[in-house]
């Protein structure tokens, strides 16, 4: 399952990360997310054995420090972190190909 | 060679191609959904309350057991944009964003229309960056802050009067002199209170660094005004994106696919059904049925125009 992230782990879980980190920002009202959200849930669970990635999500609604420090503007976004730092933004629903071959440039 | 092979490919996961798929499965046609999102513009919408046998269902909780039952039935799916389709004899190849190929015997369209653009400096770069077609998704993440919707028919209205309950302040900008839509909407958005309305005006550019700080409009005597706005709301219509299909199959002035009374297109062996073909009515309903008609006729004609047996098995009268 992915780690359920809130404004006071963020900091520990994603920033003082050392490797790659997936970030799903949703809520529940929002339709794409509950489209997203298996698919987030089905890499966490293909890259559960890899201590080098970490997935991760944050409802923006109970989270609005982390949201606003991030600049959500829609959801779903997903933000790649490397070594705690973003790079890579992905805006709108995602398929889990795409997100993989993504995690995996960002690895190399 | 081909990445995957398929009998059918169905473009588009809404109502008339996950209704599709179930038809093409239960005639055992190895099918492959390819959409970009499911359940299309339907899951956009909050009730749906003239669906048979639903008195008042969320439009991704009906969307979505459609495609439950799709993949029941042995349907595969696949989240990708198409951006090709070419017939090598006759065998069709689907290609997509990622430059890979889908082989399959028939093709059916059911991708459905997609948010008109503005065409404006700036939308692009900014979409989702405060630039969105969506007024459910995002609005609540413009709390207290201000907002515009582009739009005068029952949507951007729509848009509007959900938005007055969460932004500080809505503006509205619309072209022409009135609005477009039901009367009960348009009495609801004056009602608001923090609505202010702006006729006769066209969107020029929208501005921002890294997120949207304002819009810029022309009036009709040519002014350039500036609003500050964190959110920009496109309601402006819908469109048929069929620009990958022109030359491929016939379409007509709106760009929609024409299609013979069972969803056939010019070109034999692609079928099209729903909001992208040219029927008059883009209803959840009628979609379902256009896609059960499509994937019919496209195994009639896998099965070398054969006529079709009923998708049932009558019950015997006993006497």
């Amino acid at each position: 399952m992915p780690i359920e992230l809130n404004d006071q782990n963020f900091q520990e879980q994603i920033k003082d990360f050392r490797g790659v980190a997936l970030v799903d920002f949703w809520a529940v009202w929002c339709g794409p997310c509950k489209m997203q959200g298996p698919i987030v849930e089905e890499l966490a669970k293909e890259l559960a054995g890899n201590s080098k990635i970490r997935i991760a999500k944050v409802n923006v609604d109970e989270n609005q420090v982390t949201a606003n420090e991030h600049e959500i503007m829609s959801i779903p976004t997903l933000k790649i972190f490397k070594n705690g730092q973003p790079v890579e933004e992905l805006i709108g629903l995602q398929n889990k190909d795409a997100l993989l071959k993504i995690i995996n440039k960002h690895l190399a | 060679m081909p990445d995957k092979q398929y009998d059918v490919v169905v473009v588009g996961g809404g109502p008339a191609g996950l209704s599709a798929a179930i038809y093409t499965c239960r005639r055992a046609l190895k099918t492959i959904i390819v959409s970009r999102d499911v359940g299309g513009q339907a899951a956009m919408t909050d009730e749906i309350e003239n669906y048979p046998g639903f008195e008042s269902v969320g439009g991704m909780e009906l969307t979505e057991k459609f495609k439950k039952q799709a993949m029941n039935f042995g349907s595969d799916w696949l989240f990708a944009e198409v951006v090709g389709l070419k017939k090598r004899e006759n065998i069709f190849q689907v290609e997509l964003g990622d430059k890979s190929i889908i082989e399959a015997k028939a093709v059916i369209l059911a991708f459905g229309l997609s948010p008109r653009n503005l065409e404006v400096p700036g939308e692009k770069e900014l979409t989702g960056k405060g630039v969105s077609y969506c007024a459910t998704c995002d609005g609540p993440l413009y709390k207290n802050k201000n907002v515009v919707v582009i739009g005068g028919g029952n949507a951007a209205l729509d848009a509007a009067e959900y938005l007055s309950k969460v932004a500080q302040k809505v503006y509205m900008i619309l072209r022409g002199d009135k609005f477009r839509g039901e009367q009960i909407l348009v009495d609801q958005v004056r009602a608001a209170g923090n609505v202010e309305i702006i006729f006769n005006a066209t969107t020029s550019v929208i501005k921002g660094e890294k997120r949207v700080e304002a819009l810029v409009y022309k009036t009709n005597n040519d002014q350039e005004k500036e609003i500050a706005v964190s959110g920009i709301f496109i309601e402006i219509g819908h469109i048929a994106n069929t620009r990958w299909l022109e030359g491929v199959v016939e379409l007509n002035d709106r760009k929609e696919v024409i299609i013979s009374r069972d969803c056939e297109s010019s070109l034999p062996g692609v079928f099209a059904a729903g909001d992208i073909s040219e029927i008059t009515y883009k209803q959840v309903v009628i979609s379902a049925g256009e896609g059960a008609k499509a994937a019919l006729q496209a195994y009639r004609y896998l099965q070398g125009n054969k006529p079709v047996l009923p998708d049932w098995t009558p019950k015997k009268i006993r006497s």
